[in-house]
């Protein structure tokens, strides 16, 4: 008994392979757009795992910080850190903005964190954690800074001493820690241009500035030039205590708002990234559904090239299984070829996206389900019309 | 056949070649890769451990000078930037009638003095009336005792010498009261003049002026500040320290002034004073600094980051800060077990600004631990250690 498809095949193993090739990148390409849904979702959870924490604490009434504004007074924690189960609570600020490297402009979020609080970046590829509590900043490696550098943010000048990976916000910008106490000053003092020209304005303010009350507008301009809010307050439960627990007890008793990592990680899924992932999502589903189509037509020119030569074998005295063997055999050798290549080619060529590209193992498998089946589809298309085929044929035209 | 043989060969080498790259991009770059980290041996060496802060340039002694009641200034004398000395007058205030009500009553007292002067004259004349009706009356009566003269005559004599006695008396009063006019009038004239010395504005001590607020011309209301003077010798460093690493600070200590406007070289300088109040706000505890040498040109306000040096550790066990990790509510370092992660419980001390951290226990020299990773690390984790994760 020979194996009539790796006949087929080694016969013409060129035009074989190229079309396994071709194949290939197609479904490497159905296959990255995958790992760009997930690592959208992705992005948005890997900030949130990193800085450890298990409460995130908000303005009451929204769904702060990254899908709506948040704002607490920065003395806030004292009153959590007091309730049960709550073993460690840091103050942060989250302030998306542009920062200039060199010739061009990087669009970062900057994160106010106190050092040794949670908050802090989880790990380091470079450099060393902020040790000095003004001036000195963590950044993703997304940024392009290096290790030493200085970069302007809003007033003040910071001094790179570490880099992290995978520290990037929702919307895939690479994140930058700062100290908390500089970062309150950069969510609020704009430019020394805006502060001189509000103090200007107050000055020319009669009410304010009165001849008989000497020191009101230095009073006024000083209280309205400090910020002592932040954006949410991050906590890390005790070992045993429950993250939902504390939450509701949070809500219920400090009247403010509290999520789980857990519930933090659906907002971000289920609000801030929906439309985005959902527009991927569809438009995977759409090349999901192309891809499939061309692997059938693939299959089907193959067969239809061959008709002359099954209607041969046809002539010989060949068995219908045999015949049908073969073309199912050649479809899933080209789907299982088409998939590894495939495969490694959103591998290599993952890295260089822009946006983080994860390819899970799940969908993998899911693919290489959706591949075979698709070829066996494919070839039954094929089998039914060499199946029709007239042995006649192979004499005539 | 022989061709059909070899194809066969190339195509399972080829089929095997994919698998194979499949397999090992899977276990390098893929979900299967462990994740890359970078170690580094524990160290034993000498740890110099400082504080940072950021402060403002200030004088310690700093004055604001202005009038004690509201009025106009009239003249200014100095400008931003002189050096004036102890007692200078600085400015004038605008005396309005000051000077006139001090004329007004220098002309009230010269004319009680002359009231004074002419009770005097007064008295004189009373006494002598009184002289001459003393006289006649002892006269009339012992002429009525010889029975020359009628005893009425004699009385009226000795009523004349009363009312002229009385009419002394009254005289003198005056003179008294002429003479209270005068010394009251005396003290009000003091009282202007004092008034009208008090209107110009004088330095209290040696000082420069640091800005002058008020021109000629301008209305101040009582207290508030014409000029602000520092005392030069007097100037330092009011910095802010976080107090989680404040502890321990005490004056005398020595420490760095990096001024904003010389950030190229660092002044040597020592704490002065810990306040004794902090920042309930800010959670910061306030250093005053003062330089060992004066800085040869000051501007007060002016950013300056501080450095203060802490008493060194000989023969420190240290790590890189950045493989200090918390792990729930756990401190402690990462290291590599057969090629998993495994987190390792230690006690740490001072952390340089230099990242290098004292490991107080749980740790021996030589043990390593990791330092950088590519991913979060979890207890398990599969690692691969390499030079640069």
């Amino acid at each position: 008994m020979i194996n009539l498809a790796a006949r087929d095949v080694a016969h013409g193993f060129g035009r074989y392979l190229a079309t396994a090739v071709g194949l290939g990148l197609l479904i490497g390409v159905t296959l990255t757009m995958a790992g760009v849904y997930r690592g959208m979702s992705d992005d948005a959870r890997a900030f949130l795992r990193a800085t450890g924490t298990d409460v995130w604490v908000v303005q009451q009434h929204t769904l702060g910080p990254f899908a709506e504004a948040s704002t607490l007074h920065d003395d806030t924690w004292r009153a959590i850190r007091a309730l049960p189960g709550v073993s460690e609570v840091g103050n942060a600020t989250f302030l998306t903005t542009q920062v200039r490297h060199g010739e061009r402009w990087v669009r970062v979020m900057v994160l106010g964190f106190e050092p040794g609080r949670p908050g802090e970046p989880g790990y380091l590829v470079e450099g060393r954690p902020v040790a000095r509590s003004h001036y000195e900043a963590v950044a993703d490696v997304l940024t392009g800074f290096q290790v030493g550098e200085r970069v302007r943010i809003r007033r003040n000048e910071y001094t790179v001493v570490g880099l992290t990976r995978r520290m990037v916000n929702q919307a895939g910008d690479p994140m930058m820690f700062i100290p908390l106490r500089d970062a309150q000053e950069a969510q609020f003092l704009k430019d020394n241009e805006a502060i001189v020209n509000e103090r200007n304005r107050l000055a020319a303010n009669p009410r304010i500035n009165r001849p008989g009350v000497p020191g009101l507008l230095d009073t006024i301009s000083e209280a309205l030039t400090s910020n002592n809010n932040v954006n949410a307050v991050l906590v890390r439960v005790a070992p045993g205590a429950e993250p939902v627990e504390v939450a509701a007890n949070i809500k219920r008793w400090k009247h403010l708002q509290a999520f789980s990592t857990a519930e933090m990680e659906d907002i971000l899924v289920g609000t801030v990234i929906e439309r985005a992932a959902k527009q991927i999502g569809l438009f995977l589903l759409i090349l999901a559904f192309v891809s499939i189509a061309i692997v059938a037509f693939i299959i089907y020119t193959m067969t239809l090239g061959k008709l002359k030569e099954i209607a041969v074998l046809k002539l010989i005295g060949t068995r219908d299984r045999t015949i049908a063997a073969m073309i199912l055999q050649e479809a899933l050798g080209l789907g299982l070829i088409g998939f590894l290549i495939g495969r490694i080619a959103a591998t290599l060529w993952g890295p260089v996206f822009p946006r983080y590209v994860l390819l899970l193992v799940e969908d993998t498998a899911r693919g290489f389900v959706i591949t075979m089946l698709a070829c066996v589809l494919a070839s039954m298309v094929g089998i039914r019309m060499a199946l029709r085929v007239d042995p006649a044929e192979a004499i005539g035209g | 056949m022989a061709t059909t043989k070899r194809k066969r060969i190339l195509f399972i080498a080829g089929a095997l070649a994919l698998i194979a790259a499949l397999a090992t991009l899977a276990t390098t770059l893929g979900p299967f890769a462990p994740i890359r980290v970078s170690v580094a041996p524990v160290q034993t060496a000498p740890l110099n451990p400082s504080v940072f802060g950021v402060g403002t340039l200030e004088a310690r002694l700093s004055y604001a000078v202005g009038p004690t009641q509201a009025g106009r200034v009239a003249r200014v004398h100095v400008d931003h930037g002189d050096a004036v000395k102890a007692g200078q007058t600085l400015a004038e205030m605008d005396p309005v009638d000051l000077a006139e009500r001090l004329a007004a009553s220098g002309s009230a007292l010269e004319r009680a003095r002359q009231s004074a002067r002419a009770a005097e004259a007064q008295i004189r004349e009373a006494e002598s009336r009184h002289q001459v009706a003393l006289t006649n009356a002892n006269r009339y009566r012992e002429l009525a005792q010889k029975g020359f003269v009628s005893k009425e005559l004699a009385d009226n004599r000795r009523s004349e010498a009363n009312v002229t006695a009385a009419a002394a008396d009254a005289a003198r009063a005056s003179l008294a009261a002429a003479q209270g006019d005068a010394a009251r009038l005396d003290s009000e004239r003091g009282a202007a003049a004092k008034q009208l010395a008090n209107l110009k504005l004088v330095s209290p001590v040696d000082a420069i002026v640091v800005a002058r607020l008020a021109e000629p011309g301008t209305t101040v209301v009582a207290g508030q500040a014409v000029f602000r003077l520092v005392d030069p010798s007097s100037v330092w460093v009011r910095a802010r320290v976080d107090q989680a690493r404040a502890g321990g600070l005490a004056a005398g200590d020595a420490a760095e002034i990096v001024l904003r406007s010389a950030q190229g070289g660092a002044l040597p300088g020592r704490v002065a004073r810990v306040d004794i109040e902090s920042d309930a706000v800010t959670e910061e505890r306030i250093v005053n600094l003062e330089f060992t040498t004066r800085p040869p040109s000051f501007s007060i306000g002016e950013l300056a980051e501080v450095t203060i040096r802490r008493p060194a550790v000989a023969n420190a066990l240290v790590v890189p800060s950045a493989a200090v990790k918390m792990l729930g509510d756990r401190r402690g370092v990462w290291r590599v077990d057969a090629g998993r992660a495994r987190f390792h419980r230690v006690k740490i001390g001072l952390q340089t600004l230099e990242g290098q951290t004292h490991v107080l226990e749980g740790l021996a020299p030589g043990d390593e631990v990791i330092v950088y990773t590519r991913a979060q690390l979890s207890e398990g984790a599969r690692l691969r250690v390499v030079v640069q994760p």
